[in-house]
């Protein structure tokens, strides 16, 4: 099978940290994939340089045949994504928002206004179009977000934590929409999320990161089989131990944590 | 095309919804108007050079264009701090339109903002020699603004956040201004001062903005025109290379 994405001993430092450290893998054509890790694993980093944003500090990167670093204009015309950080305008309406975005990458007038005003009723934004981003609440600003992200239909879609802070309905419409997407036009689709019965119930490949490195990969029954687990949370932590991550958690992944932790 | 187009657009309509912000930036250029035009207009007059409003007009049009336009150039920072950076930088679309799209609509807000100063200039008692300058004053304008505009996108590609943005007013905005002969005469100055004015492209452009406006000039309308071609042509290079540059 033709593999769309092919990482080999990617590192990246910042300074003296190592928060990538000589990663590879490879992701197949029309894959649905899942990266999970804690907090701070440098799943976040691994998707920016794969993504252009970031240069790696050693090791190569290829997205469907192109290098990140020496062809970004070529890679860039091959996938989507959506930030785990906000990435909106907050001055320009959510319909100016999705235009701006069809628009940079050349989706043609008639098909886009069809697919703002189909994505906008999605997520349940349509009547509020015409409002500033700045006055949305943080699951609205989400749910445009993943909207904008489904606008154009590139060959690989990137999705860094995209049902954080999202109600059920959002993101059983929004996993519908994506295994829709990834039947009918091939879409890869590389994803995190820190929900594990998420991962299981979506994902057809799984990579597992802590610390930098992939310390575990297969399907979500070989994982569970490798670690004589029952199910994929409890294969998660039995591969990256109970400890908590201090870097970059927020206090919503702390909770969750000790709640976890609690439970044992 | 269409995406330098909708770049272009995306800086209009930001400046078009933050009332406050054009208000605040009248209020300073007014200020100045008001306080040196009328405080100083009786020395002025008495040394010979006419009326300080008329004199300082074309100055204070310098000094909003280059506020907005280094503004409006920096704000790069914010689009990096509030996420949006992002969402350009991945978009498939080269660096240069990025920054040609978002240069031309920082400029073409500056431009308009030293349209209005203009404009209230003549409330306070401004009176251009002749009407006739205009179109080639609004290019001059806009031409001014496009410089300041890409330095401030080169300034910004190179911060990380806003903490410098203090430094670059007190040690860059501030002195080009106060050394650009926007307040002053270029003629008869001590030698060191006049050899600064010299180097600070904000005076070529003031300098125009004064031929236009009220027949008096310095350097004289071809030479301004070189001047601000030029280092406008170097500071879209230089700042399309470091935007380039940018990781996120
Ligand atoms: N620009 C940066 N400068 C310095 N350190 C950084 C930078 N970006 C990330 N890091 C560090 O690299 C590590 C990996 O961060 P990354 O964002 O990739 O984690 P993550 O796996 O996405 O975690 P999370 O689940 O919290 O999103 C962290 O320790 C983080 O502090
Ligand atoms: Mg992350």
């Amino acid at each position: 099978m033709n593999q769309i994405i092919e990482v080999k001993n990617l590192t990246k430092k910042f300074d003296d940290f190592v928060a990538v450290n000589d990663v590879s893998f490879s992701v197949n054509e029309g894959e649905i994939f899942a990266f999970l890790g804690p907090n701070g694993a440098g799943k976040s980093t691994t998707i920016k340089m794969l993504t252009t944003l970031l240069h790696p500090t050693r090791g190569t990167v290829t997205l469907d045949g192109h290098d990140p670093v020496r062809q970004p204009d070529l890679v860039r015309r091959t996938f989507g994504i959506v930030f785990q950080d906000p990435s909106l305008d907050d001055e320009l309406t959510a319909w100016e928002n999705m235009e701006f975005h069809g628009v940079l990458y050349d989706v043609p007038d008639k098909l886009r206004w069809e697919r703002i005003l189909q994505l906008l009723k999605f997520v349940d934004l349509w009547d509020r179009r015409k409002s500033l981003v700045k006055e949305f609440s943080g699951g609205m600003k989400r749910r445009l977000e993943i909207a904008r992200g489904l606008l154009h239909h590139p060959k690989i879609i990137f999705l860094d934590e995209p049902t954080l802070g999202l109600d059920p309905q959002t993101r059983n419409h929004m996993w519908a929409y994506l295994k829709e997407l990834n039947k009918n036009e091939g879409t890869t689709v590389f994803f995190t999320t820190h929900y594990m019965e998420e991962a299981d119930r979506i994902a057809q490949r799984i990579a597992i990161i802590d610390h930098g490195k992939i310390i575990a990969s297969g399907t979500s029954a070989e994982l569970k089989q490798q670690t004589a687990t029952s199910s994929l949370e409890e294969a998660f932590l039995a591969l990256t131990g109970e400890t908590i991550r201090e870097e970059a958690a927020t206090s919503t992944d702390h909770l969750r944590t000790m709640r976890r932790v609690w439970r044992r | 095309m269409k995406k330098i187009y909708i770049l272009w657009l995306r800086q209009i309509k930001r400046y078009l919804r933050s009332k406050s912000r054009i208000v605040g930036s009248l209020a300073q250029p007014l200020l100045f108007l008001l306080a040196l035009g009328y405080g100083l207009g009786g020395v002025f007059q008495q040394a010979g050079q006419g009326s300080y409003i008329n004199f300082l007009t074309p100055g204070i049009i310098g000094m909003s264009i280059i506020f907005t336009a280094i503004f409006t150039g920096i704000e790069i920072i914010w689009d990096r701090q509030f996420g949006f950076l992002k969402e350009m930088m991945v978009a498939p679309m080269s660096r240069l339109n990025i920054m040609i799209g978002r240069t031309l609509g920082g400029a073409t807000v500056a431009t308009i903002q030293g349209l209005i100063v203009l404009a209230i200039s003549l409330l306070v008692g401004f009176r251009p020699d002749h009407w006739s300058g205009l179109p080639l004053l609004v290019l001059f304008m806009f031409l001014v603004a496009l410089l300041f505009t890409a330095l401030g996108t080169m300034i910004a590609s190179l911060l990380n956040d806003m903490q410098g943005f203090q430094l670059i007013m007190n040690f860059l905005v501030m002195p080009l201004f106060f050394l650009s002969g926007a307040l002053f005469p270029l003629d008869n100055l001590p030698r060191a001062l006049a050899i600064v004015t010299r180097l600070d492209p904000l005076s070529y452009g003031i300098d125009a903005f004064r031929i236009l406006l009220i027949s008096a000039g310095h350097y004289g309308l071809g030479a301004d025109l070189l001047v601000l071609s030029t280092v406008t042509v170097g500071f879209l290079w230089l700042g399309s290379y470091f935007f380039k540059k940018i990781q996120i």
